[in-house]
């Protein structure tokens, strides 16, 4: 029998605000020492009440819009309860009846629509390392805004989880709502997956496999869940449905037990934190501020760059959106140079930082096409405009000090040739070539390169040579 | 109320109240006296004074903090062994308003654990004495707090009020207590019971105290968004003209005193020229029933945070994480905690929610509208606060319902949000004190204090 599999996937994105989501701590605990970013509220003691992160909310609206979601006007917290030591409050603040965040969908580069259930606004908990006889606490994450994006069972191969996993990364990164750092779990994956057979109206039993965060890993789990469940299926078997974790090394998930299944959570309304109620206006003024997206720049640049090409830049918000300002006649040239030159360098994340500005980008390109700069030359000057030190020198300005500008003037390189050809050790070559010995050319155009100092053009050196010798 | 000043010094005030404390010993007022930071705080003020300076409204005045208010000041332990052992790094809004007003802290008192009861006799350090009965409750959670006003020994004293934890004890100890309209004071700092219940309100001994601590302590909070903005200071004290009584509560199951008590001050009314209505308010019966899904439910909720992992009492003899949270909730609660702590998990529980919680959710909007009803009608509510003077230690303990019972009738305005002031009204033949609430709408607290003065003998 053939079977279908449907894959539904949650994934957390921790929202980058600049404070956390219910107290005035840093946000920010990247290289910080554990537990320095906690504040009495993160920590709860006693009396402590959660104030509401405006930048978080707005956030969520950017995200929201993003995926192309319904922003509800009234959104809730719930309390979310579980005893452990990551959970100072016993409780997650979450939003379990009315999220802010409603219905929506994806549109991956395929083709293929995943719509959105709903997405909401929750605390993070902290982290415990865990070693033979204790463990140890870091109350940094807690209450790290989160939001949980929820899609609908739109999903039916591996390939798809993997891209829309990683169109959302995009689409939050694009948002800038996120530093969307997977390495650092900044956005982690819960995926769900059922087979069932091709006919059947019915979904079958789903297995949730926990905290992926690599697309990478939601393909190959999802791929060995398929391969797992086939095989229980075919042999007359049921799936059980369970909560799995993942391994990267043997590359198999694993049941985890069950005793977490039987966890009530016993949501209750946050009674600390009034409704959310969110204006028109305020809808409305704060979805204006989203910047284009990946589908936006697809639609601009589809008849002007290769799809590989565009879809490597989409990767990188930056890239993208400095095309956007390019003059429309270099973009193609422009995004070749990301691709090919910045891409391949070794600090490209760091150059991502110092991107040179549109006048400095398009000036350069507008020389390449006026072959003042060799494609060799261009390259040179790009890399240079990232140089910190090199910023507001401009295009031409570093050209020259580079000493790269070509000579296209055909009277001075006439001059240059004639020089050339009066001198007794080209006296040979030119012979040769007139006896129609054709590769003594070469020879010709670079000792004119040698004597104009590598400036000239060198086509324009051979047709002004064959020209003399003809 | 004694305000320091160049003739009466902050520091003969302090001392006073710090004598009288330890005088009323027995009576097992405070959890821990505040001696050597009354005096320092006190002598700082003298020396204001001498120089001079501007010294606040509250000057050198003693007063008492019931032990759920956050201060560096002593440990808050809200009268839990779970709190053992925790000073907090945090002064609560109110207690820093007052402060900065000049207020001196004289010690923390007593209080049922967690300001779950209502005789203080779920205290971790055991239960306060009547004031006026030694044989006798001093009423809950807030016992501590009346007793120290009702014995003189301070000039007012803070309370929370969640279900009446101000008003019975209150009545019980003939002082004035107000509970404020929900939202007038900040709760930041305050160890949460209930958070959509929980009032922070004070006892004193005249309505005109009460008066100048609500126009110092109430107003808007950022760190407490429930707060409302700053209307108490903003708002006029309107002029009434129709009290309204509750037939239901004019049953057999009020003491027979209480009920002459409240004849006697609609008599007092009515020759003063007021009209007396007769008000039925039918959802009110609903109200304890209520009351005790929601309260449970929020305080298994806010009483989820006392782990023994960060901060108070922690069970030694632990192997596991599970072994550590049980054993120490488990020698960390009073009986009154843990069970209120399983019926709220009982009433959240998937598959009871919706006839549990959802329900009491749905006949608390009742019971709001049923007050925006009443007071259609009339412009206060006159009420007994509960349906009995002080009863004797232990005669309730250990029934849970009948201690219930003596919420019926002071929850109502919790669930509504609306102020409730307990007005002494004479004692029993017995000599207990008698105290009626006097229940105002959302917002009309001044008016309440203010009227409350009409009904003075």
């Amino acid at each position: 029998m053939k079977y279908v599999s449907t894959i539904g996937i949650e994934c957390h994105v921790q929202l980058k605000t600049k404070t956390k989501l219910f107290s005035e701590v840093d946000n920010d605990a990247r290289g910080k020492e554990p537990n320095s970013c906690v504040s009495p509220v993160d920590y709860a003691l006693p009396g402590m009440l959660p104030r509401l992160n405006g930048e978080a909310i707005r956030m969520a609206i950017l995200a929201g819009r993003a995926m192309n979601c319904e922003i509800n006007p009234e959104s809730r917290f719930d309390r979310k309860h579980y005893f452990y030591p990551d959970s100072p409050k016993g409780y997650q603040i979450t939003q379990f009846y009315q999220p802010i965040i409603g219905a929506g969908y994806v549109e991956l580069p395929s083709g293929t629509k995943v719509r959105i259930e709903h997405a909401h606004l929750e605390g993070d908990a902290g982290k415990l390392t865990h070693f033979d006889s204790y463990s140890l606490v870091d109350l940094n994450r807690v209450d790290t805004p989160l939001i949980e994006i929820v899609s609908m069972p739109d999903i039916h191969s591996a390939k798809d989880a993997h891209d829309y996993c990683k169109e959302l990364w995009r689409l939050m990164r694009f948002a800038n709502v996120t530093y969307g750092d997977l390495y650092n779990g900044n956005m982690r994956f819960d995926v769900n997956i059922s087979l069932a057979p091709e006919d059947s109206q019915e979904l079958g039993t789903r297995a949730e496999v926990k905290n992926l965060n690599s697309f990478r890993s939601v393909e190959r789990a999802v791929e060995y869940e398929i391969k797992r469940q086939t095989k229980l299926l075919e042999a007359g078997k049921k799936v059980v449905q369970e909560t799995r974790g993942w391994s990267d090394d043997t590359g198999e998930t694993t049941g985890q037990r069950s005793k977490e299944e039987a966890k009530d959570y016993r949501y209750m309304p946050e009674p600390d934190l009034p409704p959310v109620r969110l204006s028109t206006e305020f809808i409305e003024a704060e979805s204006a501020k989203l910047p284009l997206m990946p589908a936006d720049y697809r639609q601009k640049f589809k008849d002007v760059i290769a799809d590989e090409i565009l879809e490597i830049l989409l990767d990188y918000p930056e890239l993208a959106s400095k095309l956007g300002e390019i003059d429309q006649k270099y973009v193609k040239n422009i995004a070749n140079l990301f691709t090919s030159v910045l891409l391949a360098e070794e600090k490209s994340a760091e150059y991502l930082n110092t991107l040179p500005t549109a006048n400095d980008l398009n000036e350069l390109a507008e020389m390449n096409s006026k072959k003042e700069l060799s494609s060799t030359a261009t390259k040179e000057v790009f890399l240079r405009l990232f140089d910190p030190q090199m910023k507001g020198h401009g295009t031409r300005q570093i050209a020259k000090e580079l000493g790269v500008i070509q000579e296209n003037d055909l009277g001075a390189l006439e001059k240059i040739v004639n020089t050339v050809l009066a001198k007794p050790e080209t006296q040979k070559a030119q012979s040769d070539f007139k006896a129609g010995e054709e590769k003594v050319i070469g020879f010709l155009v670079g000792q004119v390169m040698k004597e104009s100092h590598g400036k000239a053009n060198p086509s324009a050196v051979q047709e002004i040579l064959r020209k003399k010798l003809s | 109320m004694k305000i320091a000043n160049k003739k009466v010094t902050a520091e003969r005030l302090v001392k006073d109240a710090l004598a009288k404390a330890k005088h009323f010993e027995d009576y097992n007022i405070f959890t821990y006296l505040n001696e050597e930071g009354a005096l320092k705080k006190a002598r700082e003020i003298d020396a204001r004074i001498a120089k001079g300076e501007e010294v606040g409204r509250l000057a050198g005045v003693p007063y008492a903090l019931k032990d759920n208010f956050l201060s560096p000041e002593g440990e808050t332990t809200a009268a839990a062994h779970i709190l053992e052992g925790f000073t907090s790094p945090i002064t609560a809004t109110a207690v820093k308003k007052l402060e900065d007003e000049g207020a001196i802290m004289i010690g923390r008192v007593n209080m049922d654990a967690f300001a779950h009861g209502s005789s203080t006799e779920n205290s971790y350090f055991g239960p306060t004495l009547n004031s006026h009965d030694k044989k006798r409750v001093s009423g809950g959670s807030s016992g501590g707090s009346a007793v120290a006003v009702a014995l003189d020994i301070v000039e007012f004293a803070t309370g929370t009020d969640t279900g009446g934890s101000i008003r019975q004890p209150a009545s019980f100890n003939g002082v004035y207590g107000l509970k404020p309209t929900y939202g007038c004071i900040s709760r930041y700092g305050v160890v949460a019971m209930a958070s959509s219940t929980d009032c922070i309100g004070f006892f004193t001994k005249t309505p005109e105290d009460m008066d100048l601590l609500m126009s110092i302590a109430s107003g808007k909070d950022t760190k407490d968004l429930t707060t409302l903005d700053d209307y108490y200071n903003n708002s006029k004290a309107t002029k009434a003209q129709k009290v309204g009584i509750i037939k239901d509560f004019d049953n057999d199951s009020v003491d027979k005193e209480i009920r002459r008590a409240l004849k006697h001050k609609c008599e007092l009314l009515k020759s003063k020229g007021y009209e007396i209505v007769e008000l039925e308010m039918p959802a009110l019966k609903y109200a304890l029933a209520a009351y005790y899904i929601i309260v449970p439910a929020e305080v298994t909720s806010n009483l989820s945070r006392y782990d023994g992992v960060r901060y108070g009492f922690r069970s030694d003899d632990s192997v596991n994480l599970d072994e550590l949270y049980s054993h120490t909730r488990d020698e960390g609660f009073m009986p009154e905690n843990k069970r209120r702590i399983m019926i709220g998990n009982f009433v959240l529980s998937s598959g009871f929610y919706d006839a549990y919680f959802l329900k009491a959710a749905k006949a608390r909007t009742l019971i709001v509208e049923e007050y925006a009803k009443a007071f259609s009608k009339c412009n206060f509510i006159l009420t007994p606060v509960a349906p009995n003077p002080a009863f004797k230690l232990g005669e309730k303990v250990n029934d849970p319902v009948a201690m219930y019972l003596e919420d019926v009738m002071s929850v109502p305005l919790n669930l509504a949000g609306v102020p409730g002031l307990t007005i002494p009204a004479g004692k029993t033949d017995a000599g207990l004190p008698i105290g009626l609430q006097l229940v105002g709408p959302r917002r009309s607290d001044k008016s309440l204090i203010e009227f409350s003065k009409e009904l003075a003998e």
